[in-house]
């Protein structure tokens, strides 16, 4: 098979999900009852199709293809195939960020699809990103195992950061972030995907730019350079793109881990390690991974749900450790 | 070859905040001969000379200068279209096929990995074929000997079709035959019109091949001559040490440099 035939494979799985999907959940609805608008008449069947399993759905889709991205474009820059957003602890830094702008009423200003939440995801996603990179760089540079360490330490001080804050926060207001702080999709509505798309979009244009440039980076900094990449601009506006999108997804969906890890790996074991594949492909596969997972929390113990966060860590986490164990 | 192709180097001052020395090049410049070797002891300045020569590393005071223009003003892209760089050490994330390696290559004519247009994939065989690695084209890198890697970052380096090449050790850690064998590639290239400027160890093959010799010697230039100029007792033991013996082959008397006890 040809790579642009795999590409439309992968194109073709990201469809049937976003058309299969919305089917899955605790209610069941029925096909005449979800297209009743046609005929003139707007049925319970089909507020739960529209207003909450379709946006659901695409956030699935939107946010795994955008973490999925990043992490196929942040393996590359950092040399290191075990980085994402969640193991450098931009996720976690971002979710921290997108934490205290939710729980905090005087910190709260929302304008459209914008609002504070966005906006401290950016700056914790820029500020863990930072952290780390500094720590790596003092202790033998960015491909090493300390830039892994350093991201998964950050990660996890974020989360208990989260978890002292919430300390002094009144159970009724933190039971609308419980979900949120696992990991979950299910605060999906269209005004979210609205809120997701401001940030993920651009992200995810800036990293697709950098696609071709990427490639000979795999080849290391100063190949690169000889070849005509401007590595630190390259570079510099990966992160960038990396972690606005990470920032994105975090803000509406908390931190979810290891999309970033799974999908780009699986994705260069199909198309090879061409970037200009592999970082559309990552977007289409982690979104459909996304998704399937989230289908599979909302099936599995319906009426109840496995968020989404728990399932993709209990997929990763091995896959991370596998990866982890091959390298010297 | 033309001024207009000739790599320049002027003024230059540069140093390490580490380094004892400071590298110091009133005038330098590449492109008359076909394959000019750098050589000098270990952290003389051999690389960071070449590294200055490539655009990478920015000269506190002075400048590079291709064809008459600054290399800091020039736009990596085009310049890498007109001067190529291989460096010492060279890693690969992924475990990429032979032929993908010298496909990057073509990144500042706009190909890719996957090989567009026909220059791409005739430059592509061309740097295979000089390289002698046309049947292990599909090979992954990871089940190349050493000396087939080198090879295969050689190809890369070629596929780029520049006026001027610049390597920084292109036969380390090879044995005997297989640094002789990219040395020919880099020599025949080098006499159709390659201008190939090399950092070296091994004095034996610069000697062999190239037509001219830098030496380099705590940052300056102690020599810069044919080989047979450059590759005598005096002038090693300068930069070498006394315990360098420097004996003629009788029929071509090239210089053949041992080591002394």
């Amino acid at each position: 098979m040809n790579k642009n035939r795999k590409i439309y494979a992968f194109l073709a799985i990201f469809v049937a999900f976003l058309a299969i999907f919305p089917w899955i959940g605790a209610e069941k609805l029925s096909l005449r009852q979800v297209f009743g608008f046609v005929v003139g008449e707007w049925t319970a069947d089909g507020m739960i199709f529209f207003q909450i399993r379709v946006p659901r759905v695409l956030m699935g889709l939107l946010a795994g293809g955008a973490l999925a991205m990043a992490g196929a474009a942040l393996q590359v820059i950092f040399r290191n195939p075990l980085a994402e957003p969640w193991t450098l602890g931009i996720a976690g830094g971002a979710s921290l960020g997108a934490f205290l702008a939710r729980i905090c009423p005087f910190l709260w200003f929302a304008w459209g699809p914008l609002n504070t939440s966005q906006a401290l995801a950016l700056a914790g996603a820029a500020g863990a990103l930072g952290l780390v990179l500094s720590l790596a760089r003092r202790s033998g540079g960015a491909g090493t195992q300390t830039l892994l360490l350093a991201g998964v330490t950050v990660g996890v001080i974020s989360g208990g950061a989260i978890m002292v804050v919430s300390g002094f926060v009144s159970p009724w207001k933190l039971a609308e972030f419980h979900r949120w702080l696992l990991g979950g999709l299910d605060a999906a509505d269209w005004r979210s995907i609205g809120a997701l798309s401001a940030l993920a979009v651009p992200g995810i244009a800036i990293l697709a730019a950098q696609a071709r440039s990427l490639n000979p980076l795999g080849l290391g900094e100063d190949m690169a350079a000889g070849q005509g990449v401007e590595v630190a601009r390259v570079r510099r506006w990966t992160a960038i793109g990396a972690g606005i999108a990470s920032a994105g997804v975090a803000a509406v969906a908390g931190p979810i881990g290891f999309v970033g890890l799974l999908a780009p790996h699986a994705v260069r074991r199909i198309v090879g390690p061409d970037l200009r594949a592999v970082l559309p492909c990552s977007f289409l596969f982690g979104g459909a991974l996304l998704a399937a997972c989230d289908a599979a929390g909302r099936w599995a113990a319906a009426p109840l749900e496995v968020p989404v966060g728990a399932l993709t860590a209990v997929l990763g986490g091995p896959l991370f450790l596998a990866l982890l164990a091959r390298r010297r | 070859m033309s001024s207009s192709g000739q790599l320049a180097l002027h003024d230059l001052r540069f140093s390490y905040e580490s380094a004892a020395w400071e590298l110091r090049i009133p005038a330098l410049s590449f492109g008359g001969e076909p394959l000019c070797g750098i050589v000098g002891p270990n952290g003389s300045g051999k690389s960071t000379l070449l590294k200055i020569a490539a655009g990478l590393l920015a000269p506190r005071e002075g400048a590079a200068e291709l064809g008459g223009r600054p290399l800091a003003g020039m736009r990596r892209l085009a310049l890498a279209r007109r001067l190529g760089f291989l460096p010492q050490e060279c890693s690969v994330l992924f475990d990429y096929a032979v032929e993908q390696v010298v496909a990057m290559g073509r990144h500042a004519h706009g190909g890719s990995l996957d090989l567009s247009t026909a220059a791409d994939r005739d430059a592509v065989a061309r740097a295979l074929a000089d390289v002698g690695l046309e049947a292990l084209r599909q090979r992954p890198l990871s089940q190349l000997s050493g000396g087939e890697r080198r090879r295969a970052w050689i190809a890369s380096a070629l596929a780029q079709e520049t006026e001027i090449l610049l390597l920084d050790e292109p036969t380390q850690a090879l044995d005997l035959h297989q640094a002789a064998a990219v040395m020919e590639i880099l020599a025949r290239r080098a006499a159709s019109g390659l201008r190939v400027v090399a950092v070296m160890h091994d004095l034996n093959l610069a000697g062999l091949f190239c037509d001219r010799l830098i030496l380099v010697q705590d940052g300056k230039i102690a020599a810069d001559g044919p080989p047979a100029d450059i590759l005598t007792e005096n002038r090693l033991a300068a930069a070498y040490g006394d315990k360098i013996e420097v004996l003629r082959r009788p029929e071509t008397q090239n210089p053949i440099v041992l080591a002394k006890k």
